[in-house]
C-alpha cells in the first residue's frame, strides 16, 4: 500500500507540473496545445545539460550543487524558449492558437526524440547509451530523517525536492490566481482582454508572462519525469502521452491548481492501478488507461451543462486579441 | 511629451491573392533556409546537398514517389474532412480518433466476415462501417456542443485517446499469434476486403478516391446551400440564428460529415494501404491535417499543395536522418519550423507595421 502511494505520487507529479503550467497559461486566454512538446523539451534540455556535465566532469568528480543546477537551468531555458516561440506567434503575431500549439508539440516531441536518439552521435561521446544515473541520484536525494519516521515518513517525506516544489508551485499559483491583484488582472485578461485593456492593464505583458512562466513550469514536469521516475535514462517516446493527460487534468480540475494536486494523484493512481489488480489481462490494462480521458470528458460535460460561472473555461480562451478589432 | 512607440500595427485592406500567396511563399523559402542551416549545423552537409538529398528522399525513385503520393493523399483526405468543421469555427482536434474509429470498424468487419461474404459485398460493408464509425465519433462532441456549448477543442482532443485505447484493447484481444501484441496483416492469403490495385499500383485507387473527394468537398462548400450555412454559422452564430438557420442542426450535420470523411480515410488506410489496424494507423496525421487545413485557409484546392509540401518535407528530412544515422524525428523538427514560419507570415498578410519615422512623413 505504501509502495502504491509512493508510485502514485511519482506518476502524478509530472502531470501536476504540466497542468499547473497550462492553467496559468489558459487563465490569460491562451490555449497552449504545445504543452506536451514543451514537456519533452524540458526533459531533453535537462538531459543535455546533465549529459554534458557528467561526461565533462566525470561521474566521480561531480559537485552536487552543479549537478542539480546545470540540468535545472538548461531545462528551464529550453522550455522558456519554447514558450517564447508560442507567445511571439500567438500574442505578437496573433496566429491561430490551436495550429501554433499543435505545431509546437510536433516540434517539441521531435526535438526530444531527435536529441535523445542522436545526442551520443552528435557529441561524439564514447558511451553506449544516455544513462545519467549519477545526476539522477543527486536529483533523488531525499530528506535524511524520512526513514526514521515509519509509515508517515514513507508516505509524505520520501520524495525528491522537485516533487515538493511541484506541489508548492501549484499552491502558490492557486493563491496568486485567487487572492492577489496580479491574479485578478490575469484572470480579467483571460475573460475579456478588451475590458482589461480599458482598465489600464497591460494585456500583452500579462499574456507573455503567464505563457512563459507556464511553459517553464510545464518543462520542469518533463525534467522531474526523466530525473526521478526514469532514473536519468532517456528512451524515445518514453514520456508517452502524459502531456495530453496534463491538458486533460486542467479541465478535470476546472482550472484550479490546488484541485489539480488531488487530480494529479488520482490520474497517477489510474496510470499504475493495473499493476495492483491480480489476474488482469494485458488488454484490460488498455481500457484502464482510458479512464482518465473518460473522466475528463464527463467533467467537461457536467461543467458545461451546469454552467456555473466559477467552473467555466476563461471566456476569451483560444481567441487572439487585437485592440483595433473591438 | 508622450513618447510615440517605435511602430504601431494597423489592419490591412485585403491583399490581392498574388501578394498574399507571395508572402506565404516567402515564408516557406525562409523556413527552408532556416531548416537548411540547422541541417548544416547538425550534419555538416553542404546546403545544396541538403536540398538535393531531400528531393532524392521524396521522389528519388518510382517507389518513393508512389509512397509520397499515398502519404499526401491520406493527409489531404483528413484535412478535407476537417474543412467543413473548421469553416464553421468548430475546432475539431479529434481527427486522429475519428480516423481510428473508422479504421477500427472497418477492420472488425474485415476480420470477422472476411471468409463469409463475397469480396465486393465485404468491401462495401467495410466502407459503410468505416464511414459510420468515423461519423459517430465525430458527432458525439457535436451533440454536446449544440446542447450545452461544451468546449469542442478539448472534447474532441480527449476522444482521440479513447479511440486509441479501445484499439489497444482489441489489438491485444485479437492479436495473431496470440500474445504478440499486434493483429498482423488481415486476410493475407485471400486478400479479402483489400482494395484492388490498378495497373499494378496498390495505392492508385486511394489517390483517385481522394482526388474526387477534393473536388466534391470544394463544390459542397462553395456552391451548396449547406456550404453557405456553414460559412454563416462560422462568421456569426447570431446572424445565422437571425436569418433562420437552425444552428444546432448545422453543427451536428457538419460534424457528422467531418467525422464520416475521417472514417473514409480510416477505411482507405485499413483496406487500401495497411491491411491491418494498430494504434499508429493514423500516425499523427489527424494533428498534422489541422495544420495543413489551416495553412490552406480552409480551401480544398490549396490543400493539395500544403499537404504535398508537408509530406515532401517529412520524407526528405527522413532521408537526411537515415543517411546520417540520425533519429527519424528530425523530420518533425523541420515540419515544426515550416509551420511556425507560415503561421507567422499570416500576420504580415493581415496587418501592416507603421514605423515612427514614416508616420511623420505622412503627416507633413
Amino acid at each position: 500500500m505504501i509502495m502504491f502511494i509512493q508510485r502514485m505520487v511519482i506518476q502524478g507529479i509530472p502531470l501536476l507540473y504540466g497542468s499547473t503550467g497550462e492553467i496559468i497559461t489558459e487563465k490569460s486566454g491562451h490555449l497552449n496545445l504545445g504543452i506536451p512538446g514543451i514537456m519533452y523539451v524540458g526533459a531533453i534540455g535537462g538531459v543535455i545539460g546533465a549529459f554534458l556535465y557528467e561526461n565533462g566532469a566525470g561521474a566521480a568528480n561531480m559537485v552536487p550543487a552543479l549537478a542539480i543546477l546545470i540540468p535545472l537551468l538548461c531545462s528551464m531555458v529550453c522550455s522558456l524558449l519554447m514558450g517564447l516561440i508560442y507567445c511571439f506567434l500567438t500574442v505578437s503575431l496573433r496566429a491561430n492558437q490551436n495550429v501554433t500549439g499543435l505545431a509546437l508539440t510536433t516540434f517539441g516531441v521531435g526535438i526530444g526524440n531527435f536529441f535523445g536518439g542522436s545526442l551520443i552521435k552528435l557529441s561524439a561521446a564514447d558511451v553506449p547509451s544516455i544513462n545519467l544515473t549519477a545526476t539522477s541520484n543527486f536529483f533523488k536525494t531525499k530528506l535524511p530523517f524520512a526513514k526514521n519516521l515509519g509509515a508517515f515518513g514513507e508516505i509524505f517525506l520520501s520524495y525528491s525536492f522537485l516533487a515538493y516544489l511541484g506541489i508548492i508551485i501549484a499552491l502558490v499559483a492557486a493563491y496568486v490566481l485567487r487572492k492577489t491583484r496580479t491574479g485578478l488582472h490575469l484572470r480579467s485578461v483571460g475573460e475579456n482582454p478588451a475590458t482589461a485593456d480599458a482598465a489600464g492593464i497591460n494585456v500583452t505583458k500579462y499574456k507573455y508572462l503567464s505563457t512563459c512562466i507556464g511553459s517553464v513550469i510545464a518543462g520542469l514536469g518533463g525534467l522531474y519525469y526523466i530525473m526521478d521516475y526514469a532514473y536519468g535514462v532517456w528512451s524515445n517516446n518514453g514520456f508517452g502521452d502524459r502531456g495530453w493527460l496534463s491538458v486533460a487534468l486542467v479541465i478535470f480540475s476546472t482550472w484550479k491548481p490546488d484541485i489539480a494536486i488531488l487530480g494529479s494523484m488520482l490520474f497517477g493512481a489510474l496510470l499504475i492501478v493495473q499493476n495492483y489488480i491480480p489476474n488482469l489481462s494485458m488488454s484490460a490494462q488498455e481500457l484502464i488507461k482510458m479512464t482518465p480521458y473518460l473522466a475528463t470528458i464527463i467533467v467537461l460535460v457536467i461543467v458545461s451543462a451546469k454552467n456555473r460561472k466559477e467552473n467555466q473555461p476563461p471566456m476569451a480562451l483560444g481567441l487572439s486579441y487585437f485592440r483595433e478589432e473591438r | 511629451m508622450h513618447k510615440e512607440p517605435l511602430f504601431h500595427i494597423v489592419k490591412r485592406e485585403t491583399l490581392p491573392w498574388y501578394k498574399s500567396w507571395g508572402v506565404r511563399l516567402l515564408a516557406v523559402v525562409c523556413a527552408l533556409i532556416v531548416a537548411g542551416l540547422i541541417t548544416l549545423f547538425l550534419t555538416g552537409l553542404n546546403p545544396i546537398k541538403v536540398y538535393a538529398t531531400m528531393i532524392d528522399g521524396a521522389i528519388g525513385t518510382q517507389r518513393r514517389t508512389w509512397a509520397l503520393m499515398q502519404k499526401t493523399a491520406m493527409l489531404l483526405c483528413i484535412a478535407l474532412a476537417l474543412t467543413p468543421a473548421f469553416r464553421m469555427r468548430f475546432w475539431n482536434t479529434g481527427a486522429e480518433g475519428q480516423v481510428l474509429a473508422g479504421g477500427m470498424c472497418c477492420a472488425v468487419i474485415m476480420l470477422k466476415l472476411g471468409d463469409k461474404l463475397p469480396n465486393g459485398l465485404l468491401t462495401l460493408l467495410m466502407l459503410v462501417a468505416g464511414v459510420l464509425g468515423g461519423a459517430i465519433w465525430g458527432v458525439i462532441p457535436a451533440i454536446f456542443k449544440a446542447k450545452w456549448n461544451t468546449n469542442e477543442t478539448l472534447f474532441t482532443l480527449m476522444m482521440n485517446y479513447i479511440a486509441i485505447q479501445i484499439i489497444g484493447y482489441y489489438v491485444l484481444e485479437w492479436s495473431v499469434p496470440k500474445g504478440s501484441g499486434s493483429i498482423g496483416v488481415i486476410n493475407q492469403k485471400t486478400q479479402a476486403g483489400w482494395l484492388p490495385s490498378i495497373g499494378g499500383q496498390a495505392y492508385l485507387i486511394n489517390i483517385i478516391v481522394v482526388a474526387v473527394l477534393t473536388v466534391l468537398v470544394y463544390i459542397y462548400l462553395t456552391y451548396s446551400k449547406h456550404g453557405y450555412e456553414i460559412s454563416v454559422v462560422g462568421e456569426s452564430e447570431k446572424t445565422a440564428r437571425y436569418i433562420g438557420i437552425d444552428v444546432k442542426k448545422v453543427i451536428i450535420r457538419t460534424m457528422c460529415l467531418s467525422g464520416a470523411i475521417c472514417g473514409l480515410a480510416g477505411f482507405l488506410l485499413v483496406s487500401g494501404a495497411d491491411h491491418t489496424i494498430t494504434k499508429d494507423t493514423a500516425g499523427g496525421n489527424g494533428f498534422t491535417a489541422i495544420m495543413v487545413c489551416w495553412l490552406a485557409k480552409f480551401n480544398p484546392i490549396w490543400m493539395v499543395l500544403t499537404s504535398l509540401l508537408i509530406c515532401f518535407l517529412s520524407k526528405g528530412a527522413g532521408e537526411i536522418a537515415t543517411m546520417f544515422n540520425l533519429n527519424l524525428s528530425f523530420s518533425d523538427i523541420i515540419t515544426g519550423i515550416i509551420i511556425f514560419f507560415i503561421v507567422g507570415s499570416e500576420f504580415f498578410i493581415n496587418y501592416r507595421l507603421i514605423f515612427r519615422g514614416h508616420r511623420k512623413e505622412a503627416n507633413s
